[in-house]
């Protein structure tokens, strides 16, 4: 294995040694050019994910617990998948009146509930880091706390987004955020629930990931 | 041309007899063609983002085996395990061997051109593993027994009736209808039992970051992200070419890829992957194994005009903007990789002897070379590659290997009476008295009359009209 290694990389210098290239020099004004002021941005995060199906719940700092919950009960949702060792997590299990859907704590290694996380939950609930205007994307870093399969196997994924958490361009995300000198096991964008156009070009949501992505934008 | 050598020109006329397929493609085409020129509307920003790409690919070009051995590093610090292979056996057999180490039984796939350049499917399945493609355009043609029609789009060729018919015929629990809703969510119901189950899941790579060490996978289904999250083992194949130095790079070019395959400002997911589950994390592979394949690439990249090929972001708009393409489809091609990039690809991946006819599936209108995102000369190269075909080189596998006695003489017949004006006034006025009396089923002139017309010889040649026009013959 480790001969065809130094087979490739042996061909591939001598290939290039022979032909050197001078590429041309990269030039990110076209995306540092890129900039919405801050009204802006929500306005048109929110139409290009409405585009594809997004939906929006507009509420606060104080009440989205009591709104989450009451727009899930208002949907007949039957649970709620939440990382409890988070912040947000914490307001939930404190705020979440009796009655509502249940609420399903992401625990344990997935091994212990694959069964029920595939079969048995209507809706997960995660932060984000923010939104980006360019695309309309939520950036979402799943950790230890709020695992990556939170916002894919739940049919419906809520988002909280706080409402200054705004970026222009995914480039400006990265950069300010150096993101360059630590990746986590596993970043996404999210830009609305899963959809597909393979069976002729005709649009359907929900084929392998959340039927409905819901963006809770605090304020 | 050798003996297994695969006939575009049989299989391109049977599929312009086929009115229901070209009728598919004709209205898939122009649907993407509309909604990409509105996605790059404004050309400042076009001409910007697509020189910025072209530059991103360029610059990874020019450090390739560096940057291939810093991916490796940063991969192996993450805890992901790189793998190389030279070949689509070497790269087969690595699998393989992985998947017989953790036993697996069950492999979920997330959409790779990689592993179609690799038969990998039929090479599991004969070795008694199932393989079972996810995202949804590559089920529908792996239950139709079929090989994708378009890299991104592989069902494309086929209408919701002809899938309709396929689910019900194929899928036990299906009840006939022809509501794309409805049969999405069959495949979700049916693909949902096999993700948790499955013992390894194999995805490709639309970029690998050597600076983080970072997977990049872009998609709409959520499939990709299942197939590399759920199972115990994620398996990610890449063609050596798919590496980019810094992570600032990949906007860039999943702004170009997303907007020019399918004219979405992006995808709905954008996977990010530079680890495989570490300790308290709750979910997520175990095992990550990056193979890496060269399979003909190297050679490629030797050649200073050909290395080009490499750049390619497999956006696939060339095909969607190609006149041959969309009037013939895709499995006329009978590649992996078909369209414009599959015909300058192909020929140097698998050999001139066996591809020798696909640079001259094009008719040099350039349509692919305006629109692609990140300018690969796509026309040069098909010109060199024709050219390559009959003349015996070192360049391309099978250089030579269409090299033709008559033609040679054809054109070197031509070459003398176009050097010598006493040839030419002789042939000219020749053809002019007897041109007209060739039967248009001549070896040679059958090519061009089978389908059209044959031209008529004026009976008097244009040097002896413009004489009498008083005009001299210099
Ligand atoms: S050759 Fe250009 S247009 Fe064609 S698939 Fe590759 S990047 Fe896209």
């Amino acid at each position: 294995m480790s001969e065809s290694r130094n087979a490739i990389l042996g061909k591939l210098r001598a290939g290039r040694d022979a032909h050197p290239l001078t590429p041309p020099e990269s030039d990110f004004a076209v995306l540092r050019n890129k900039r919405w002021d801050g009204a802006e941005r929500l306005e048109r995060i929110k139409r290009m994910m409405e585009a594809v199906h997004t939906e929006f719940l507009e509420t606060t700092e104080a009440d989205w617990p009591t709104d989450v919950q009451a727009f899930l009960k208002a949907q007949g949702t039957r649970n709620l998948l939440f990382g409890p060792a988070t912040e947000a997590g914490g307001r939930l299990s404190a705020e979440w009146a009796e009655g509502g859907p249940e609420l399903i704590p992401y625990a344990d290694r997935v091994e212990t509930f694959k069964e029920r996380l595939f079969d048995g939950i209507d809706a997960g609930i995660t932060t984000t880091l923010g939104a980006i205007a360019d695309t309309g994307s939520l950036i979402v870093w799943p950790t230890p706390e709020e695992p990556r399969l939170m916002s894919l196997v739940p049919h419906m994924h809520l988002a909280l987004l706080r409402a200054d958490a705004l970026y222009d361009t995914f480039w400006q995300a990265m950069t300010e955020n150096r993101w360059a000198d630590g990746m986590p096991t596993n970043a996404l964008l999210i830009s609305g629930p899963s959809k597909t156009a393979d069976i002729e070009q005709t649009l359907a949501y929900g084929v392998h990931g959340p039927k409905r992505l819901v963006v809770v934008v605090i304020r | 041309m050798g003996e297994s050598s695969i006939n575009f020109a049989k299989a391109s006329s049977a599929a312009l007899q086929d009115q229901q397929l070209r009728g598919n493609f004709r209205r898939a085409m122009d649907g993407l063609m509309s909604k990409r020129a509105v996605q790059f509307a404004d050309t400042a920003e076009w001409n910007g983002v697509r020189a910025l790409g072209a530059s991103v690919r360029l610059r990874a070009l020019s450090k390739l085996p560096e940057l291939l051995e810093k991916l490796e590093a940063n991969c192996t610090k993450n805890g992901i395990q790189v793998h190389w292979a030279s070949t689509t056996d070497e790269a087969n057999a690595i699998v393989l061997s992985i998947m017989q180490r953790v036993n697996a039984k069950l492999v979920v796939k997330g959409k790779s051109m990689v592993s179609e350049e690799m038969h990998l499917n039929a090479f599991l399945e004969k070795r008694g593993i199932e393989c079972l493609e996810s995202d949804l355009g590559e089920y529908i043609v792996q239950l139709d027994e079929a090989m994708p029609s378009h890299i991104i789009m592989p069902a494309i060729h086929m209408n919701t009736k002809q899938i309709a018919h396929l689910f019900k015929q194929k899928i036990k629990e299906a009840e006939y209808t022809e509501d794309v809703a409805q049969l999405t969510d069959l495949a979700r119901r049916v693909l949902r039992k096999k993700f948790a189950t499955a013992d390894v899941g194999i995805s490709g790579v639309n970029m690998a970051v050597a600076e983080t060490g970072t997977l990049c996978l872009v998609e709409n289904e959520g499939n990709g992200r299942m197939s590399t999250t759920v199972p115990p083992v994620h398996i990610a194949v890449m063609g050596l070419e798919k590496v980019v130095e810094k992570l600032e790079d990949v906007p860039p070019v999943i702004s170009l890829l997303t907007r020019s395959a399918t004219a979405q400002p992006i995808t709905t997911y954008v996977n990010m992957i530079s680890s495989p589950r570490k300790a308290g994390e709750k979910d997520g592979p175990d095992e990550i194994h990056l193979v890496i394949l060269d399979n003909g690439r190297s050679g490629i990249y030797a050649d200073e005009e050909l290395r080009n090929t490499l750049r390619c972001i497999r956006c696939g708009a060339c095909m969607n903007h190609c006149p041959v393409y969309t009037k013939v489809g895709g499995h006329a091609y009978q590649a992996p990789y078909p369209g414009p990039i599959g015909s300058i690809l192909m020929p140097q991946v698998e050999g001139l002897e066996k591809r020798g006819e696909l640079p001259h599936a094009c008719t040099m209108c350039n349509a692919c070379v305006e629109i692609c995102p990140v300018k690969i000369p796509i026309v040069e190269i098909m010109g060199r590659l024709r050219s390559e075909a009959v003349h015996p080189g070192d360049a391309v596998r099978g250089a030579g290997s269409h090299a033709s006695k008559a033609e040679a003489m054809v054109w070197k017949g031509w070459s003398m009476t176009y050097a010598s004006p006493l040839a030419y006034q002789f042939a000219t006025a020749l053809l002019a008295k007897l041109g007209n009396a060739a039967p248009a089923s001549l070896p040679l002139l059958k090519e061009w009359t089978n389908v059209r017309a044959k031209p008529r010889f004026a009976n008097r040649t244009l040097h002896a009209l413009a004489r009498e026009k008083g005009i001299p013959d210099v």
